[in-house]
């Protein structure tokens, strides 16, 4: 075994990020949705919508505040671990991060407060706004966010003064080539994640016979919102991926598997992957389906990757398959998607289907493992690099760590997240079995004051227990 | 001519720093003093004191530390590595008192363990923090733009002693704030806690004022050479006349005084910790100025940090009002 401080220190933030990652990729998608069921009663006044709010709400709380325990970690680990890189490009990043924590933060301190326990305290239109506020904060938290990833990716606006990144113009630095892209692709993927898992959640209920009124309107509001989500989905894949062949085509040459630049380029739908020797074993390909689908033309070609030198290139192994993976995973949501609508609207049957009902709790985390695919497929796609083509991986990591000292903080952030994830997600598995009817006879509230208390325990204590 | 922002970053990431250190300060405290608690009825009294405001102080956290990265970022990169393991040690006990806060409600059998989780967590995340400060006021071994030593480098026992001496700090701040938020019997106990941590800090801030001083000559000459030594007296002076304010005030009926007069101590020792270092943020070696970062990011992010850091504060103020006043059994937060 060996104690490299890079692969551990990546390992490392692999490890923190990617536990991190799952919770905005339900609060992100959750949050609007709970301002729509807002503004729904807000301006029908039926209770049906209070009821799924505030069932929502309660789930929302705990993974928000499981958000804020993990996105605490991040910021230090710049520091720990990866001190060449923050003082080579905080100069650009920094404010781009830290308006990402000046948003949560501003949130968690005011709008998701009085979300929380502002019901009785404050008009009904107030709380509808503090819904959407909430909504629209954790959406700008992703804008910000994924401007500094993208400019790690396809970066521009800077100048390099004595080996660090300065800015020269905002406005680049922010909308970078790949931003647009990956923003969309992102909080479509935190849309459906969440769609998911409502269609799942409910799905259970109605099983056993709870809430059917409120299940069935969560399952067809999911519904709706797949049939459009799911395919939007696949061309905004698609869009981002023409976007990498233009500005991280060794990227994209990792992700099809191609060594070799052949012209027509066949896609290859799968094999195995041999970085040494720069050969896919055992590929089976389609002929001309590359060239079709990545330039949209019939013999178009794509550079595979021995046209960089072997310094150069990202590992195949990871973005080859993590991409298999999440387009899979597409064409899984697809078909529930449409299968769902046709039940829903021509024979009637969706609810009283209980092979499908099953099925939606079955695919309910997918969009969870299809977030992580698709990270992965991004940013180990992006090696040998933390700044594209400027800024090694290797360069960037703190120079006075060893690996011992890494592979002991390793250890013990496994350890803790361990503890830490599994005890939030069966709390919140407490408050779906409670169900939405646990709202009805919500207490008057005895905290009077908006500040949100623990994240757990201020849920339990609108749920009644 | 561009502004210089670095004054204003300055006075920001101060204010943001002290004003974690008191907040989050007390309720660390609070945590340290819950592990020597009496009986369950005190626990749960102490609990409900910062049950409704613990979480909101922790965020202080990232915005220091984010603060610090945007507007002195080598400062950031040269300083979280020396301390890699006091951070990771802050970092998961911050996480890991949480864990119990909620666990001592949910699984009454094990309270006890998750008890003791609770009061260790604080100390621990208490400790490492004083182990930072410790580390920042020993200088850093510095090479380049990067931090040269080991990730052992801050085991020192002037690192150590302010380590020990946040524990009694941050305790002492706890136990003004449950005696500013509690009656009667626990009062009374909280004012003997109180005494106990005092006479800690009183040693502690001897032992760092004799030592500093000692350990670095420029520290000294700023302090002790004509006539610097005239206008610098008020600060250990005004320190102690703190500090007898507080034994008073801990041994007589006043609520509020305690409270005030620890954040007047740790005022003090921040001043006298300022005075010393100035204008070094990586001390020593760096100044404020050779670590900032470029005017164009510092005024990029100020825009922002004025518009929300008021709301923020205002909200702030209005929850803890909303909470005033003592902690009844029975009455608290659940």
């Amino acid at each position: 075994m060996s104690f490299d401080p890079v692969w551990l220190s990546r390992l490392q933030w692999a490890w923190v990020i990617a536990w991190h990652i799952l919770l905005p990729a339900f609060t992100v998608g959750l949050a609007s949705y709970i301002a729509v069921l807002e503004g729904f009663y807000f301006f029908t006044k039926n209770d049906i919508w209070f009821r799924m709010s505030g069932f929502w709400t309660r789930i929302f709380a705990v993974s928000f505040g499981m958000g804020v325990v993990s996105g605490i970690i991040m910021p230090f680990q710049f520091g720990t671990n990866w001190s060449r890189f923050t003082d080579a490009t905080a100069d650009v990043l920094s404010p781009l991060m830290a308006y990402e924590g000046l948003m949560a933060f501003f949130l968690e301190a005011s709008f998701l407060g009085v979300l929380l326990f502002g019901r009785k305290l404050v008009p009904s239109w107030a709380h509808f706004f503090a819904a959407v506020m909430v909504a629209f904060g954790t959406l700008l938290s992703s804008f910000w966010i994924l401007a500094t990833n993208s400019w790690m990716q396809t970066p521009q606006g800077y100048k390099v003064v004595d080996g660090r990144f300065l800015p020269a113009d905002w406005t680049a630095i922010i909308f970078n080539p790949s931003f647009p892209y990956r923003l969309a692709h992102n909080v479509t993927a935190f849309y459906i994640t969440t769609g998911f898992v409502v269609l799942g959640v409910a799905a259970w209920l109605l099983r056993r016979g709870r809430a059917v009124e409120e299940s069935r309107l969560m399952i067809r509001m999911a519904l709706d919102l797949l049939i459009v989500l799911v395919p939007l989905q696949i061309f905004l894949g698609d869009m981002h991926g023409i976007n990498t062949l233009e500005y991280q085509p060794a990227k994209l040459a990792a992700i099809e598997g191609r060594y070799d630049t052949v012209k027509p380029t066949p896609l290859t739908i799968f094999g195995i992957p041999d970085d040494k020797n720069a050969e896919m074993h055992y590929a089976i390909e389609i002929p001309r389906l590359g060239s079709l689908i990545l330039t949209h033309t019939w013999d178009g070609a794509i550079k595979g990757l021995k046209e960089w030198p072997a310094k150069d290139r990202p590992p195949v192994g990871p973005p080859f398959f993590a991409f298999r993976i999440m387009v899979g995973i597409g064409i899984i949501m697809l078909i529930v998607a449409i299968a769902g609508q046709i039940m829903m609207r021509w024979n009637g049957r969706l609810f009283r289907s209980d092979g499908f009902l099953r099925l939606c709790q079955w695919v309910s985390p997918l969009g969870f493992i299809a977030v992580i695919a698709g990270w992965v497929v991004t940013e180990v796609g992006r090696q040998p690099w933390t700044v594209y083509g400027l800024m090694r991986t290797a360069d960037s990591v703190t120079p006075s760590l060893t690996g011992h000292d890494v592979a002991i903080s390793l250890a013990l952030y496994i350890i803790v997240y361990l503890v830490m994830y599994p005890t939030g997600v069966a709390f919140m598995a407490g408050l779906v079995r409670l169900g939405p009817a646990a709202a009805s006879d919500e207490p008057a509230p005895e905290i009077e004051s908006g500040r949100p208390g623990r994240p757990f325990e201020r849920a339990s204590t609108q749920a009644g227990e | 001519m561009v502004l210089d922002l670095v004054p204003v970053w300055t006075i920001l990431i101060a204010l943001a720093v002290f004003y974690y250190v008191v907040f989050d300060g007390f309720d660390l405290g609070v945590g340290i003093l819950y592990g020597f608690a009496r009986n369950e009825d005190d626990r749960a009294l102490i609990m409900a004191s910062i049950a409704p405001i613990w979480d909101g102080n922790e965020t202080w956290l990232i915005f220091g530390g984010l603060g610090l990265l945007a507007a002195f970022p080598l400062a950031f990169a040269i300083i979280i590595p020396a301390v890699y393991f006091p951070i990771l040690i802050m970092l998961l006990a911050l996480v890991f008192r949480g864990v119990a806060f909620e666990f001592r409600f949910k699984r009454p059998a094990l309270r006890r363990f998750w008890d003791r989780a609770f009061c260790a967590g604080s100390a621990l995340a208490t400790f490492a923090q004083g182990v930072v400060l410790g580390k920042f006021i020993e200088g850093f071994h510095v090479e380049g733009r990067v931090f040269a030593g080991t990730s052992f480098d801050w085991v020192t026992p002037f690192a150590l002693l302010t380590g020990v001496a946040l524990m009694f700090g941050y305790a002492l701040l706890g136990a003004g704030w449950l005696v500013l938020k509690t009656e009667d019997a626990l009062q009374r106990w909280a004012r003997r806690c109180g005494r106990v941590c005092l006479i800690g800090v009183g040693v502690a801030v001897l032992g760092v004022s004799v030592w500093t001083p000692l350990a670095h000559a420029d520290i000294a000459q700023r302090w002790f050479s004509w006539p610097n030594i005239v206008f610098l007296a008020p600060v250990p002076i005004v320190t102690a006349v703190i500090a007898l304010v507080e034994w008073r005030s801990l041994d007589g009926e006043h609520e509020l005084t305690p409270f005030l007069a620890a954040i007047g101590l740790f005022l003090m020792s921040f001043i006298g910790i300022a005075i010393s270092l100035w204008p070094m943020i990586v001390p020593y070696r760096y100044t404020l100025w050779d670590a900032a970062s470029s005017p164009s990011t510092q005024a990029f992010l100020l825009i922002g940090t004025l518009l929300l850091l008021p709301v923020i504060l205002m909200y702030t103020a209005w929850s803890y009002w909303v909470f005033r006043g003592k902690v009844r059994a029975g009455a608290g937060y659940h």
